[in-house]
């Protein structure tokens, strides 16, 4: 039987430019410490271990699942037997088309399963933003079984997008993973704006659908844009649980009560509300001449 | 009966920052930039008894220890006394050396030959000179040399090209004038130095805003919202007047060359930063 709780890792890597190769062993002096008690789930951010202002050199850093999967075995095979699922942001090259990617992976000592691929639909290209110029976008929201609960991921800006937690809650995510890597921007009271922003889509995201949310921030300055960290967990009450620090790279570690899902479902059914209406709503969504 | 209530959307963004998250920020910044990924633990930075260069001294101190910084004042034999003991005064408060390199002998070196060589001119090459001792002595002590340009004098393009922004780290790049002012008050900088009036000290009785035409605080409230969106029937809308806001466009959309690497003619399919696109820390 399953334990009640969930034990996660938010790993909060500030990657050397370059391909992943380059950053394993920074990778692995981070996940040394988690060898005493191995969590079940690891959460790194988007493009967590190349980078993520790329260019032209995305294609470069771009591996398929399979080497990701096999890169992130490797290294967490070199610090513990124990079973463990990774979600790990990165750019992925499949027949010769470049995505921004994340890879949910199950591994033990011998063995290596991927659980799910999800490609990002929501491609920032404004500002600072410049990915549909480098990477396709992806087309699907889908849940898969993670290891204790029906998982979905949204990369950044798919979580800015209401649509996307909720089609991944309507098809029974009761976890979302956001891998993010966000530029500080407005340092305003404390707190940089873009941050704050989060910070209420990810509880919004929560509180309305009754699902725990992690988010993991890529860290470092990448030719002065410095990514803003901030790696957190929301319970499915839409309360913040644990939060990291916004400059360096670090581990958040954080057990997740699952019997916080039915006490919060219960006491704001929201979703089920939706599900009530879900047809009627899906009758509404033509809007072409809007 | 009903009344009725208009509200008119007429808000000026706030330049107001958290300055300690800025701080921390830039500070981790400049670890970020030269110790991480250039493996670089020395800074260099010309000290011109103004407020940002103070700005960009403190900075340095606090990203590597003051043993780390090293400052240079630049004296030529028409900059103000006043300047050098501000810049004195900015290197005592945060415990740096600042060494003294006179560039007149340098500038009127080549300036011998160019009698007729205006202010301009004469202001270019003492900042170019100025640059060429920073890089140099750069090199000499295995450090790199620092920016200290704002974002208001960059985007009016109040400075000399491949002089004041030739160093390849900046921390003060995206921050207007008076931000610079409200960061070097929590810094906690000489009050001197941050009440004059900003000047380019190139010539006697120079300051910045009779240079420019516009006062500071004017000026980047403009460019903010011009920056952001903003139309000239907007900004008048907020009560700028129309002159202050044509002499901002004006000098706004002149230099936008100046902000950009030079203008290299397109040959190949392969031509750099038009095809082959690398990030700057790839």
């Amino acid at each position: 039987m399953h334990s009640e709780y969930l034990e996660l890792a938010l790993v909060q890597t500030k990657p050397r430019k370059g391909p992943v190769a380059a950053n394993r062993d920074a990778l692995r002096a981070l996940l040394l410490p988690l060898q005493a008690a191995p969590p079940d789930v690891i959460l790194l951010p988007e493009a967590a271990l190349t980078g993520y202002f790329l260019e032209g050199a995305t294609l470069e850093c771009a591996l398929t699942r399979e080497e990701i999967a096999d890169e992130l075995a490797g290294v967490w095979r070199s610090v513990s037997s124990a079973p463990v699922e990774f979600v790990c942001g990165f750019y992925e090259q499949a027949s010769g088309v470049v995505y921004n990617s994340a890879i949910a992976v199950a591994i033990t000592s011998d063995t290596l399963e991927i659980l799910h691929v999800h490609r990002k639909l929501f491609l920032p290209t404004y500002g600072v933003f410049d990915e549909a110029r480098f990477v396709k976008r992806g087309r699907r929201v889908r849940t898969y079984t993670g290891v204790r609960l029906p998982s979905a991921i949204a990369i950044c800006e798919d979580a800015w997008h209401a649509l996307v937690p909720t089609i991944a809650a309507m098809k029974g995510a009761q976890l979302l993973f956001v891998p993010s890597a966000s530029p500080a921007r407005e340092p305003r009271d404390g707190e940089f704006e873009n941050l704050r922003q989060w910070e209420a889509i990810l509880r919004g995201i929560a509180r309305e659908h009754g699902m725990f949310v992690c988010y993991a921030g890529l860290t470092g300055f990448e030719g002065g844009k410095g990514m803003s960290g901030g790696s957190c967990v929301i319970d499915p009450s839409g309360d913040l649980v644990a939060r990291a620090s916004n400059f360096e790279a670090e581990v958040l570690r954080v057990r997740l009560d699952l019997a916080d899902l039915a006490v919060a479902r219960a006491a704001l059914p929201l979703l089920g509300d939706l599900r009530n209406v879900w047809a009627d709503l899906l009758r509404e969504c033509d809007v072409t001449d809007a | 009966m009903y009344g009725l209530i208009c509200c008119v959307s007429v808000m000026l963004p706030t330049l107001e920052l958290d300055l300690d998250l800025t701080i921390r920020w830039l500070v981790a910044f400049l670890r970020d930039e030269l110790q991480t990924r250039r493996g670089i633990n020395h800074a260099v930075l010309g000290l011109s008894g103004g407020v940002d260069s103070a700005v960009a001294a403190a900075l340095c101190v606090r990203a590597l220890g003051r043993e780390r910084v090293t400052a240079f004042a630049l004296p030529y034999r028409t900059s103000s006394p006043a300047s050098l003991r501000d810049a004195q005064a900015v290197a005592d408060q945060v415990q740096i050396r600042l060494e003294i390199r006179d560039i007149t002998a340098a500038v009127d070196g080549y300036l011998l030959s160019e009698p007729d060589a205006d202010p301009r001119r004469r202001g270019n090459v003492m900042a170019r000179v100025r640059m060429l001792v920073l890089f140099d002595q750069s090199a000499k002590l295995a450090a790199l040399p620092i920016g200290t340009g704002n974002k208001t004098e960059r985007l009016l393009g109040y400075y000399t090209w491949h002089a004041d922004d030739a160093p390849p780290l900046n921390p003060l790049g995206d921050l207007f004038k008076t931000q610079i002012w409200a960061v070097a008050t929590a810094l906690g900088l000489p009050s001197q130095v941050i009440s004059k009036p900003p000047s380019a000290d190139l010539e006697a009785d120079q300051t910045d805003e009779g240079d420019l035409g516009i006062r500071y605080q004017v000026a980047d409230q403009i460019l903010d919202l011009l920056l952001r969106g903003y139309r000239d029937p907007a900004l008048l809308e907020r009560g700028f007047a129309a002159t202050d806001i044509a002499l901002v466009r004006g000098r706004l959309d002149a230099t936008h060359w100046k902000r950009h690497l030079p203008t290299t003619a397109m040959i190949s399919a392969t031509a750099i930063n038009e095809s082959y696109l690398r990030p700057v820390d790839w």
